[in-house]
């Protein structure tokens, strides 16, 4: 475990291919080969020489690139199975009973192997960890010895090194004229040229060599991002439903918040109106056009406890509409969906034989009240109210839930000539007189309705994380991606010109800006070493 | 102006036809092989065709936008025809980079096909639901579709690639799978013939049938049902008897247009191997024996390496800040946006097995093929089969 | 040099571990979150009773509370409701205090259920979830039971036996 040093004098850290310095090869196996492998400057990967450890052998495992690639492969595989029927955040029944019912066994099957949350689960989060262990311990095995490596460099190479370069040229007879030209051509291509005893060491676009390690950087920080939602308090993301013209708090927002809602308002297309949609709303029918909340938005004033009535103050009238949120101090309210929910019912007190309406009644579905006084002697008592009205077991009447889906009532009605009353059981569609044949009945009169509007209600603490490493990753992977990194080796070798070129990507462009440079010089146009071979093989 | 649109989409269209013959005739006209600077007569034609059609279509994409008051990208028409439209962009800007006339003439078949399978679909302007009526519509997608255009480049040129490596004189694994490519695209081809040819003729037949909730519910086909629906009752009376009753788990719709397309595939492809009397990929070998392996090769890594951030910035950072702004959550696992990570994810992986010896050349051109198919399904099996947030209303 | 690069490799390896424990631990327990759990301090809160008094949790200090949620429409309500009503008056003069929360129902439906199980322990109604959502209930019925300092001692889902009953009550009984 020493380090290695060179002829020419540098010394090199264990394990080194070439020579950080002068670049010449300082592994037996790496001579018999025709062309250099240049990756990461043929620099000694630290994660390769040591391998004692348990702690070792773990990093050495999660540098490699390899299983970087496989744990890419099995994420995007898993992801695939995933996508094969819906998540159960996208369905709305029980998922017990949704899988089986909508696929048969298939269904029964990918349910019970816990695909239906699959990109919740233990092992999927597992996955994506794995793969940020691998990009922290990947990158950080490369960055440095590569950033070792190209900062110590020399401008004369080892002759071994630029022979098995792939662009590599010898000319025989050029004169010091032709060297002024090309090193003139080189600084306007805006190459940095340096010089060392007539030899030069053109180099561009070194910058593009970090792009990798930045992007990496952003995408770390996007995956930290995701994981501080767990810590509690830095994401929220509660549904909140609001019925017109009624307050709500929300929630949270530490007591803090109310809403208000005006009005929910639901627009369509209309054919008339919109005459270029003409033919694609014949087709479809109706087609929403806007979903939208009319909302006051109130903070509380004072101290409070829950339960009590708050003292609120205005603070905003928002109409919050898909795509326009409202937003307050990290919080976002959205305009999530809809229903339409029975509010009140009317009756008549009526005479089954004459037909003739005693008084009308309207009750509100939410807050009925015990006794409606018609006059005259007539009134009407709810003995009984049933908001979600089903027959029970035992086949008595009850409710199923609060919410007023299928509203109920015995009724007990008063008038002159039965004023004892008269019990009626009234259900939609449905009337039962219990106690044989009454005189007067509740004739059913209508239904009001009122929409409550459907939001969600977020904070993102960690979002700017999220973009921050957004932003990094799409600066790394367009400064990788767009610029390259390249080297052209002008050395004097006994009389000789030398040149050799590299470049990380794009050898096309490295050759044609090579034609370029050479122009007008008596410098030949180095060949690229690996075409030969290939046509070699080929035998074209 | 919806008018003036179609017809320049037309034009469009016949354009990059006539480019594609003229391209067909850049490499016949070739004199000098190893040539590669400097284009002959037949390709700057070609080429000034192709810039032609793209500009004729760009005009297409600018009328509908004012036609319609929304960018033309929010159903499978405008989006297919968006995405063809990129991929002839994508290849004008590679073309100048490597001047290369034979990659023009992989490419704009590709992209001709693309525009005609997007022809099939409905073509009426359709209104934007509120989720949709948002700047981030003509941002997002585009960026999207020029992305996965730029990487299907790389399988124009991966294609290029297989064909000349691939020796054809003796079948194998290699040579199966590249016909299967081809194939491939001959089937979309055969969609394309079959409902044309149907829509023309104005054929039609209803049926009522049970679907799997045992709801009666009333269906319209346009194609001659060979399977039909769960418990179909045939309401048109000269219509075609199904030959087979499907489950009501099964869409016997789309799987009866399936069946209509590769069976005009299958037909389709019959004709050619009797013309050719060889492989459709034999018989291109001619056509590619000019260039160099390690070229196409750098042209496939290069569109990769160019599409990957752009890819990135439309398909899922544009796409997050929206469905941010949309549906209150940047990432939600639907169906589209899981697709959208499975390519990116393929990509990056690609990328990172470049880095070693042994994945450049045929493997990465393979890889290119199925990056490719990752985008096609993308395109069009999540969109018409797995129905999420993005499915574009059943059409 | 050497030393100090498996120290660095430790602490690395260390802190991406313990990300990855914590990511995973808190995705598990993200489902089995409880807001008020027991040990914390029951949260304060006011509500008006039906004959219009107001009840405030901390005025019951030195008292123990059986805080029960619950709605007339809920079939273990019904069934637990008369249990309650038992054991409140075998331990309403031994320092044990019920509160049962309706939520978000009409007065008729609270006053009706109360006269034809004869109940007279304090009942309330939660009119917009608000104490609800504070003690994070999602499943009715729900019971707190609350000790004299004010510390929650047992959460309870679910239907309850009269024995269940009387065992709580001696729970908080101060």
């Amino acid at each position: 475990m020493k380090d290695v040093k060179c002829e020419c004098g540098h010394v090199n850290p264990h394990g080194t291919v070439l020579c950080e310095a002068c670049g010449k090869i300082l592994d037996e196996q790496e001579t018999n080969k025709q062309l250099l492998d240049m990756r990461y400057e043929g620099s000694a990967r630290r994660s390769q020489t040591y391998n004692k450890t348990m702690i070792d052998k773990v990093w050495n495992f999660f540098s490699s690139v390899k299983v970087g690639v496989w744990l890419i492969v099995i994420t995007l595989i898993a992801s695939i199975i995933g996508t094969i029927l819906p998540q159960k955040m996208y369905i709305d029944l029980p998922p017990e009973v949704y899988y089986e019912q909508e696929y048969g066994t298939f269904g029964k099957l990918y349910y019970q192997l816990g695909f239906d949350n699959l990109y919740g689960s233990w092992w999927y989060l597992l996955l994506i960890a794995l793969i940020g262990v691998s990009l922290v311990i990947c990158s950080l095995d490369r960055v440095i010895p590569l950033y070792k490596a190209l900062k110590a460099q020399r401008v004369t190479r080892h002759e071994g090194f630029l022979k098995r370069q792939r662009v590599f040229g010898v000319t025989q007879n050029a004169d010091k004229s032709d060297l002024a030209i090309l090193k003139q051509h080189l600084v306007q291509k805006h190459y940095h040229v340096r010089e060392e005893n007539g030899n030069l060491l053109a180099e561009k676009g070194r910058f593009s060599r970090w792009g990798p390690y930045v992007n990496h950087v952003g995408l770390i920080i996007v995956l930290f991002g995701g994981m501080l939602r767990f810590v509690p308090g830095m994401y929220v993301n509660e549904n909140l439903w609001i019925r017109e013209g009624e307050t709500a708090l929300v929630p949270e927002t530490g007591e803090q918040f109310y809403l208000h809602n005006n009005q929910f308002i639901l627009q369509h297309y209309d054919k008339n109106k919109n005459k270029k949609f003409e033919k694609a709303l014949a087709k479809a029918g109706n087609v929403v056009k806007n979903y939208q909340s009319n909302v006051v938005l109130y903070k509380r004033t004072g101290e409070k406890i829950p339960g009590e009535k708050p003292k609120l103050e205005k603070v905003k009238e928002y109409k919050v509409r898909v795509n326009h949120p409202l937003t307050f101090e990290g919080y976002s309210v959205y305009q999530s969906s809809f229903r339409s929910e029975m509010n009140a019912m009317r009756f008549a007190l009526t005479n089954k034989k004459t037909n003739q309406s005693y008084g009308e009644l309207k009750i509100n579905l939410r807050e009925p009240k015990e006794k409606y006084d018609l006059g005259n002697g007539y009134s009407v008592e709810i003995l009984n109210y049933f908001p979600d009205f089903e027959f029970g077991k035992d086949g008595e009447p009850t409710t199923k839930s609060r919410v007023p889906n299928n509203p109920a009532f015995v009724f007990r009605m008063y008038s002159p000539e039965k004023p004892k009353g008269e019990t009626s059981f009234v259900a939609i569609r449905q009337t039962i007189e219990p106690f044989g044949n009454n005189t007067y009945k509740m004739a059913f009169r209508g239904i009001e309705t009122k929409n409550v509007s459907g939001f969600v209600v977020r904070k993102d603490s960690s979002l700017w994380l999220v973009i921050l490493g957004g932003i990094l990753f799409m600066i790394g992977v367009v400064q990788g991606a767009y610029w390259n990194h390249r080297r052209i080796w002008v050395q004097n070798k006994n009389g000789e010109i030398w040149i050799a070129a590299h470049t990380n990507k794009n050898w096309y462009g490295l050759k044609r800006e090579l034609e370029k440079v050479l122009e007008e010089t008596n410098i030949n146009m180095p060949e690229d070493q690996l075409q030969r071979e290939e046509t070699d093989k080929e035998g074209v | 102006m919806v008018t003036i649109s179609s017809n320049l989409l037309f034009a469009a269209f016949i354009l990059y036809l006539v480019a594609t013959v003229f391209y067909g005739g850049s490499i016949k006209a070739k004199k000098d092989p190893n040539e590669t600077k400097k284009t002959n007569k037949w390709g700057s034609i070609a080429v000034f065709l192709t810039i032609i059609g793209f500009i004729s279509q760009l005009g297409y994409f600018i009328t509908r936008w004012i036609a319609a008051g929304h960018a033309p990208v929010s159903n499978m028409f405008e989006f297919t025809t968006f995405f063809g439209m990129a991929l002839v962009g994508a290849f004008i800007v590679i073309y100048f980079i490597y001047r290369s006339t034979l990659l023009g003439l992989f490419t704009m078949p590709i992209a001709i096909l693309v525009i005609a399978y997007a022809s099939m679909f409905t073509r009426d302007v359709t209104p934007l639901i509120p989720a949709l009526q948002s700047y981030w519509l003509s941002i997002h997608v585009t960026t999207a579709a020029i992305g996965e255009a730029i990487l299907a480049i790389s399988f124009a040129a991966g294609l290029i690639y297989l064909v000349k490596a691939i020796d054809q004189t003796k079948s194998n694994k290699r040579t199966f799978w590249l016909e299967i490519v081809m194939f491939a695209l001959v089937v979309v081809l055969g969609f394309v013939v079959v409902s044309t040819a149907f829509s023309a003729i104005g054929y039609q037949e209803k049926f009522t049938w049970v679907d799997k909730h045992g709801n009666e519910a009333n269906l319209e086909y346009t194609m001659p049902a060979l399977t039909g629906p769960h418990e179909g009752k045939l309401l048109t009376s000269d219509g075609f008897k199904p030959l087979v009753e499907m489950p009501a788990l099964i869409n016997a719709k789309k799987l009866n247009t399936v069946i209509w397309s590769f069976l005009a595939g299958f037909v389709l492809y019959g004709a050619i191997r009797l013309i050719l009397r060889k492989r459709i990929a034999a018989a291109l070998k001619p056509m590619v024996k000019n260039i160099k392996l390690d070229f196409v090769d750098e042209i496939s890594y290069r569109s990769v390496l160019i599409g990957f951030p752009v890819f990135t910035l439309g398909a899922l950072i544009f796409a997050m800040i929206w469905a941010q702004e949309a549906w209150s959550r940047f990432w939600g696992w639907d169906p589209k946006e899981v697709w959208a990570l499975i390519t990116w994810l393929f990509y990056a992986a690609f990328l990172h097995l470049r880095l070693s010896k042994g994945w450049h050349g045929e493997k990465s051109a393979w890889l290119a093929v199925i990056g490719f198919v990752i985008i096609m399904f993308n395109l069009v099996a999540v969109n018409l089969v797995i129905a999420g947030l993005h499915s574009y209303a059943g059409s | 040099m050497k030393k100090r690069r498996l120290i660095i490799r430790t602490v690395i390896l260390t802190i991406l571990v313990a990300a990855v424990a914590y990511t995973l631990y808190a995705n598990f327990m993200q489902d089995h979150k409880q807001k008020v759990a027991v040990g914390d301090q029951a949260p304060d809160f006011v509500l008006t009773d039906m004959q219009g008094t107001k009840h405030r949790l901390s005025d019951y200090k030195g008292q123990g509370v059986f805080l029960n949620f619950w709605g007339t429409w809920c079939p273990p309500c019904k069934k637990e409701m008369p249990y309650i009503n038992n054991q409140y008056h075998q331990f309403k003069d031994q320092g044990v205090q019920v509160l049962a929360v309706d939520i978000q129902e009409s007065e008729l439906a609270v006053n009706q259920f109360a006269a034809h199980y004869k109940l007279d322990f304090p009942i309330m109604i939660d009119t917009n979830k608000e104490v609800m959502t504070t003690y994070g209930v999602d499943q009715l019925p729900a019971t707190f039971l609350i000790d004299k300092s004010g510390k929650v001692v047992k959460y309870h889902t679910g239907e309850m036996t009269e024995n269940d009953v009387r065992e709580f009550m001696e729970k908080i009984k101060p």
